[in-house]
């Protein structure tokens, strides 16, 4: 669709919906990770208005009260899963099928990379027994897809899914009485598939969806459940299917938000202070106005230079003269954890059992260690960038964002508008790993746009980007434990601060132990710059620090490590996908460090049970590390698309290399000094390690898939480099300069 | 300052009247509406931006729009022919060797101006001559794979 078309849909029809339930409390709490510490009103469609637009054919829509119940009925026992969902709304999900047996479903999802505009229809096609290719998807847009929280968490395939498909199982019952009164034949004696209706004793009479649904209006919420289908009936879920969006993103086609173009639209400039705390004690903008075209503005806190042309714009801007107070720095990346320690907030005991004063008494040896990383980027290959366009008293902003409901609320509020008088399009989103969930850009576009009556463009450069992001705090892990002498872990007593409780409960088999969990402080000030969720938010630091300490324990009591998990592991699920790892990597038995290169670790994600085995070489002399191996399983329930897992899995783990290797933002109080990837170095192809994965056979539900395999990614390092010199790494990034000094540490 | 520049776009010719110090990027995206080419970092690291000036790959962000003047560009948007993709574009879609897509054009244009150099490259060899174009989704595994196939099935027709 082009922009113009999308301008055509009437905003007469949007108004906001009823006020949402209050919370139920029977109802899981918002996940830590959500955007916003409380879910807002929904401010989608009515059901009356949307449903009128559509025009006719039938139209399932399914409530979020549905949703919950599905994802609280459909979710696994297990430890280390916290409870999601909790989202306010009267429906959460559309699907029509329309009069020539065209099917749309309409979902607030984003398409950021991580597949849904290719799962999410390939799940529904398969419950409504409808050809593929007569499957669209609609993905976040304000007007016309249901309200939705965000795309994080690893939530869509999860709790979206089971929902979509009941929609779909709904609408195949519709078509099937349909089908009987058309073809006078009792439901039982029909069978559907790819969109056509027969009767089972006599083929030659049949029915398409199209015929079924031509010249009718059927408008159906789905109550209670419907029966879904077994994996067993699958036909198209857990085929590798390829992205539909490939062959638009190969030509340039694909629209991203900065690709819009409107007649007369300028884009933005806009000043920022050279430091987080800074204050503006003059600026002068009279050079500007020697530039052509180029015009400034400022509003509120907000100065910037629009032109016709963003280059242009972006040059004067930098003609501008301004004087800043900016605050002396009193942390830097080096000092930084001596302030969080002082800084980090009261925990929390997130999980417990025996009695930590027996366990330390049965200990034959106790081993304790910190863990610390750094702030970590973001850095989408997209930065955040959006277009707003004021038109009659209504505001439309195309903005790559991850959770445009929530930018829709944002820009209402900073406009003074009405939230149903605000409409925010999501093309396609170059990335966004939690960093989208942010959407300052689109509030800025909104602003400018409102200021000067034309369509404003905001994309932010990468200095920008940088500065801008709401970075992986750094944080500090502390753990105590002991192990008996035949190597059985007796306690375990463990303190995360400013990484949250993602990924800290242990799930190896303790008698005694402890988690004490201190927030993220994402809200907190106790970071110099706005920290927030980034991919697996917190188990990245969690389970670096306890897989590294799993095997600090291994290498005191002299046992292989893998072994040592296995003796401490009674978690039948952990247990089969470290067996299936160790076996496509060939492992064998040898206590570390063996010199071999090679390290294992296990992590529990988004209801994902990992386990990953890398060889890596170390060069002593320079620090560097080469993975050239990694081996990951995965045990995530049913496979919607196996190859989209396989792909998110490697994704995982090659962008795992980065924090695990190099990323790190250096800064000195508020001022960020990364301001290009020249400093902030991403992994590269020359860093690629040969990449196997393994997908346990499950038919249990489709769990997460966007983020299990990166969790493991710094102690299966760590863990290597010490099995290849000796050399044990305590903090993220394991630069070069860290490992020469690990290094020149060991006894001669 | 103003000038008129023309060169070939996707063998059609085009006239810009322009500041000639403008970065070629800019002047495609924004003057020709040819938004495939993608801004990534502006400073010549991440190679979103790559084009192909008489062939050879260039950051489009680092090339003012002078160096262009009466030669052949050729941008993402113009890289199949007669509606049939390129090798290079056939095997990414082959391969899903894209996730957010937004590297995947400067990805596609430096592989074919590699293919073009070394018709018959060594995995190495593809995996040195990507070394600069970065992707933040870490689709690279897939992106090596894609070139290997397009490489073998171009039989070093490039
Ligand atoms: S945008 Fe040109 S190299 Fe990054
Ligand atoms: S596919 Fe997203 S940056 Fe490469």
């Amino acid at each position: 669709m082009n922009p113009q078309d999308y301008l055509l849909l009437d905003f007469q029809d949007i108004h906001s919906l009823p006020e949402p339930a209050p919370d139920d409390p029977t109802l899981p709490a918002l996940p830590e990770c959500s955007p916003d510490s409380q879910p807002g009103p929904g401010t989608g469609l009515r059901r009356r208005d949307f449903l009128g637009r559509l025009g006719g054919g039938i139209i399932i829509f399914v409530s979020l009260t549905d949703l919950v119940r599905a994802a609280q009925e459909q979710r696994p026992r297990g430890r280390g899963r916290r409870g999601r969902g909790g989202t306010p709304s009267d429906f959460n999900a559309f699907l029509h099928i329309a009069g020539d047996g065209h099917v749309t479903c309409f979902t607030g999802k984003i398409e950021m990379g991580q597949g849904p505009i290719t799962s999410l229809p390939q799940m529904l096609a398969d419950e409504l027994d409808a050809p593929l290719a007569s499957v669209d998807i609609v993905m976040g847009d304000t007007a016309r897809c249901p309200w939705d929280m965000g795309t994080f968490g690893s939530m869509t395939t999860r709790f979206f899914g089971p929902l979509l498909r009941a929609a779909a199982a709904e609408a195949r019952s519709v078509l099937l009485e349909l089908a009987s009164e058309s073809l006078k034949v009792p439901p039982s004696q029909l069978v559907a598939s790819e969109g056509v209706i027969w009767d089972r004793e006599d083929k030659s009479r049949r029915v398409t969806y199209g015929q079924l649904t031509k010249g009718r209006r059927i408008q159906k919420r789905l109550q209670g459940r419907p029966t879904l289908k077994t994996p067993d009936d699958f036909k198209i879920v857990g085929k590798p299917l390829l992205r539909r969006d490939s062959p638009d993103k190969v030509t340039g086609k694909a629209q991203y938000s900065g690709d819009i173009r409107l007649p007369g639209m300028l884009y933005a400039s806009i000043l920022r202070p050279p430091a987080h705390g800074a204050q503006l004690k003059s600026v002068d903008t009279n050079p500007c106005e020697q530039v052509e075209g180029a015009r400034v503005v400022r509003e509120g806190d907000l100065i910037a230079v629009l032109h016709e042309l963003p280059d242009v714009a972006k040059a004067t801007l930098e003609k501008v003269k301004t004087e800043w107070n900016v605050p002396k720095p009193t942390v830097d990346d080096k000092t930084i954890f001596d302030h969080l320690l002082k800084a980090a907030p009261q925990g929390r005991t997130v999980a417990q059992g025996g009695d930590l004063e027996e366990g330390e008494k049965a200990a034959a040896k106790q081993v304790d260690s910190s863990y610390l990383n750094s702030y970590v980027a973001h850095a989408p290959m997209e930065t955040h960038t959006a277009l707003a366009h004021l038109e009659n008293g209504r505001m439309t902003v195309w903005a790559s964002t991850q959770n445009p409901f929530g930018a829709q609320r944002e820009i209402a509020g900073a406009i003074g508008f009405p939230p149903e008088n605000v409409r925010v399009i999501t093309p396609f989103v170059g990335g966004g790993f939690g960093g989208k969930t942010q959407n300052s850009q689109a509030v800025e576009a909104a602003r400018l746009a409102k200021a000067v009556g034309k369509p404003v463009q905001v994309c932010r450069t990468r200095e920008e980007e940088f500065f801008l992001d709401t970075f992986r705090p750094a944080a500090i892990v502390r753990i105590k434990s002991g192990i008996d002498g035949q190597g059985k872990i007796v306690f375990w007593d463990y303190d995360v601060a400013f990484a949250g409780e993602r990924g800290a409960v242990q799930f190896y088999s303790i008698p005694n132990h402890r988690t004490t969990a201190r927030p993220s402080g994402w809200t907190s000030d106790a970071h110099p710059f706005a920290t927030g969720a980034w991919r697996a938010p917190g188990n990245n630091t969690n389970t670096f620090a306890r897989e590294s300490h799993i095997d600090m324990m291994a290498a005191a009591a002299g046992i292989d490590p893998i072994e040592f998990r296995l003796k401490n592991l009674t978690d039948a699920k952990m247990i089969r996908v470290l067996k299936t790892a160790a076996d496509r990597f060939g492992w064998t038995s040898a206590k570390s460090p063996s010199k071999r290169g090679y390290g294992v670790a296990c992590g529990i994600d988004s209801g994902t049970w990992v386990a990953a085995i890398a060889e890596v070489a170390v060069d002593a002399k320079s620090g560097r590390v080469q993975v050239k191996r990694v081996v990951a399983a995965q045990d995530m329930g049913l496979v919607i698309n196996p190859e989209g897992a396989r792909i998110q899995m490697e994704g995982c783990i090659t962008m795992g290399l980065g924090y695990a290797l190099s990323e790190e933002v250096h800064f000195q109080g508020g001022k960020i000094l990364d301001t290009n990837f020249d400093t902030y170095e991403l992994p590269l192809f020359s860093w690629l390690p040969n990449i196997e994965t393994a997908l346990i056979d499950s038919k249990e539900p489709p769990q997460g898939g966007g983020e299990p395999a990166i969790v493991v990614m710094g102690a299966v390092v760590a863990n290597a480099i010490h099995d290849a010199t000796g050399a044990r790494l305590f903090q993220l990034p394991m630069t070069p300069e860290r490992l020469q000094a690990a290094i020149a540490k060991l006894p001669a | 300052m103003l000038e008129t520049i023309s060169f070939k776009l996707n063998n059609k010719p085009v006239q810009v009247r322009t500041d000639p110090k403008r970065m070629l990027l800019w002047v495609l995206r924004t003057d020709l509406h040819q938004t495939g080419t993608k801004f990534g970092c502006g400073e010549a690291y991440c190679g979103a931006c790559t084009v192909l000036v008489e062939g050879v790959a260039v950051r489009s962000c680092f090339t003012r729009v002078s160096r262009v003047r009466n030669k052949e560009v050729t941008t993402i948007e113009g890289l199949a022919q007669d509606g049939k993709l390129h090798p290079v574009q056939q095997a990414f879609v082959d391969h899903d060797a894209l996730q957010c897509g937004f590297c995947t054009p400067g990805m596609i244009l430096t592989a074919v101006a590699l293919l073009k150099d070394n018709p018959h490259p060594t995995r190495e060899e593809i995996i040195a001559g990507m070394n600069d174009n970065f992707c933040r989704c870490a689709a690279h595994t897939r992106i090596v794979d894609a070139i290997q196939e397009a490489a073998a099935k171009m039989k070093g027709n490039a």
